[in-house]
């Protein structure tokens, strides 16, 4: 006897989170479609006024100098963000994996910043670059540190390294322990052989380390690049987007990230569908990375 | 021998050390600078406070400040973090089990749907959402927007695709014997499942419960979407961050409000440290 092909339980226990699937992620991601495509605004009711008007607003990314601004702060900000992460981490790696007598407890205390949400980070830093900084420079007699124009997050360019500093400071020790895991898998075998052939301490990490945790550093790699493109809360609460910068001709905002332009354009400009026409950018980049990343990897895979 | 191998460690250990503290150079700042008043703190932002005391009667005026939303937050932030927990292990570990135990092809493109749905960024969604949410209420009368409902859903919404799949893979692994023994036995399936197989997920909902609370906890731009700042329903990020934002900087009382904010997920953190960084590490090999 054949038994139903989906039984009842089948659809008993998919259908809560199948409903809030389509309520939260389907749906809004057509209407998002299609509302990139309209004159969508934010008081329009039950699509009343709703109007297709084309590629118009798709048009109107291409002629906003505060979109193509923030598109390369963030692919700068990424990549800077990507490389101090992964080399923090990995030196950090490199620490805690030998044997120190508190090596548990400094792994503990490179890990806890990632536990605190990005937004009350910001915070924290913007105290210290605003605040600790200066009064650091007094003690130490360097006099330029307090004066205010100096300060990191006064300039667009050392606010955005600011936001690299913070970012290496809050991903360092989760990236770490992706590492220390990767590391400790290494067959403590090879190591002894190669010390015992007299591998220096540079040509066991060479030959020995960097290719055992390459699947580490793809997974590492994609993280870091995919967080740091989706930056806002540590944009938000460090320099709220600023200080105000010229760029083509243009005054705007110095450290707008894509997220908060998103955000900015959609709810403080009050135009929803320029701020969805770039959303769909942002998500059709996206997705282009991640298929990048998946065909890197299969290929890895194939030569390994 | 012995000797100089432990020799040779002197100088990582102290270069970790002082790391180490450069590390919790921030924390240290936040501590000693909720203990100290607004003159202080723009006198010396480094130095100690002269009267550890004051840390406590800044923390009892962040907890009672009207403008603040504290208290209520707090609880808030635990009722949307812990009731979105719950909920997010037990749909997707029995979702993820019917996913599993029933081969097929519609199983399958379920499957991938989900996990393909990973890629998904909230920025292409929350416009759309906001609008949706806002337009089911003027239809069916529930209110989604600003209020814990219409969050939680959200919360299981964004969170289901990886928990799901981190589900998947475990499951796959427990032999199909237990539970064929469980049904000859006059287990229903959803005895089975709740009986016999969701005890044994443990070591995965740890892991789910470590990702998506941490995620959740320090959400904040979902929560401003949703719930909006200085409304009666109000997370930590929101309460903070309407504070910092509204005032001529007060520093004294923003930190500390920082402070309370760090101090339940650092005793959570110690007591749960290697469960926590399991929990994370699992999550992100995916």
């Amino acid at each position: 006897m054949r038994k139903a092909k989906h039984p009842a339980i089948f659809w008993l226990f998919l259908a809560p989170v199948l409903f809030a699937f389509v309520i939260v992620i389907v749906v809004p991601f057509i209407l998002g479609a299609y509302y990139s495509f309209t004159n969508w605004s934010a008081t329009d009711r039950l699509g009343e006024t709703l109007k297709l008007v084309g590629l118009a607003n798709y048009a109107g990314i291409l002629k906003d100098p505060s979109f193509t601004y923030s598109f390369i702060i963030t692919v700068v900000y990424t990549l800077l963000n990507m490389i101090a992460i992964n080399i923090v981490s990995f030196a950090l790696a490199m620490l805690v994996t030998q044997k120190l007598v508190g090596r548990n407890v400094y792994r503990a205390g490179f890990f806890i910043p990632n536990l605190i949400g990005g937004l009350i980070l910001g915070y924290v830093w913007q105290f210290i670059f605003d605040n600790a900084v200066p009064s650091l420079g007094t003690f130490l007699g360097f006099a330029s540190w307090e004066n205010p124009a100096n300060l990191l997050l006064a300039k667009s360019n050392t606010a955005l390294l600011a936001m690299v500093v913070v970012g290496t400071w809050q991903y360092a020790g989760y990236i770490m322990v992706i590492y220390v895991a990767a590391i400790e898998m290494i067959p403590q075998e090879l190591v002894e052989a190669a010390q015992i052939d007299g591998a220096s301490t540079f040509r066991r990490l060479r030959s020995i380390t960097l290719p055992m945790i390459r699947q580490a550093l793809t997974v590492t790699l994609f993280i870091t690049l995919v967080n740091s493109f989706k930056q806002f809360d540590v944009n938000v609460s460090l320099t709220a987007g600023g200080p105000s910068a010229m760029f083509l001709g243009q005054p705007i905002y110095g450290t707008q990230l894509l997220a908060m332009n998103i955000y900015n354009q959609g709810l403080k400009s009050d135009d929803m569908a320029g701020g969805q026409a770039r959303a769909v950018v942002f998500f059709l980049v996206l997705v282009l990375v991640s298929i990048i990343e998946v065909s890197i990897n299969k290929k890895r895979e194939i030569e390994l | 021998m012995k000797k100089r191998r432990m020799g040779s460690l002197v100088v990582p250990e102290v270069l970790a050390v002082v790391l180490f503290l450069l590390f919790l150079f921030p924390f240290f700042i936040v501590l000693v600078n909720s203990a100290k008043t607004p003159f202080e703190i723009t006198q010396s932002p480094l130095s100690l406070p002269t009267d550890w005391m004051k840390i406590l009667l800044n923390m009892y005026t962040i907890w009672t400040s009207v403008n603040v939303q504290y208290s209520s937050s707090f609880l808030s932030s635990i009722i949307i973090t812990v009731s979105s927990l719950v909920l997010l292990n037990v749909l997707s570990s029995q979702a993820a089990w019917v996913l599993v135990r029933n081969k097929s092809r519609l199983s399958t493109g379920i499957f991938i749907i989900f996990v393909a749905a990973m890629v998904i960024p909230f920025q292409i969604v929350m416009f759309p959402l906001l609008t949706w949410f806002r337009e089911i209420a003027t239809l069916t009368g529930m209110r989604l927007l600003r209020s814990y409902a219409g969050i939680i859903l959200a919360y299981i919404g964004f969170g289901m695709s990886q928990s799901i799949f981190l589900f998947h893979g475990f499951t796959k692994s427990i032999p199909l014997e237990l539970e064929e023994a469980a049904t000859i036995d006059g287990c229903r399936p959803a005895q089975t499942f709740y009986r016999i197989i969701f005890p044994l997920l443990r070591p995965i909902h740890a892991t789910v419960l470590v990702l998506n609370g941490i995620w959740i906890w320090n959400d904040y731009l979902l929560p401003l979407l949703i719930l909006g700042k200085g409304n009666n329903v109000m997370t930590i990020p929101l309460a903070v961050s309407n504070f910092a934002g509204a005032y001529v900087k007060q520093w004294d009382l923003i930190l500390t409000a920082i402070l309370m904010a760090m101090i339940p997920i650092v005793i959570l953190f110690l007591f749960a440290q290697k469960f926590i960084i399991k929990g994370m590490i699992a999550g992100s090999i995916k």
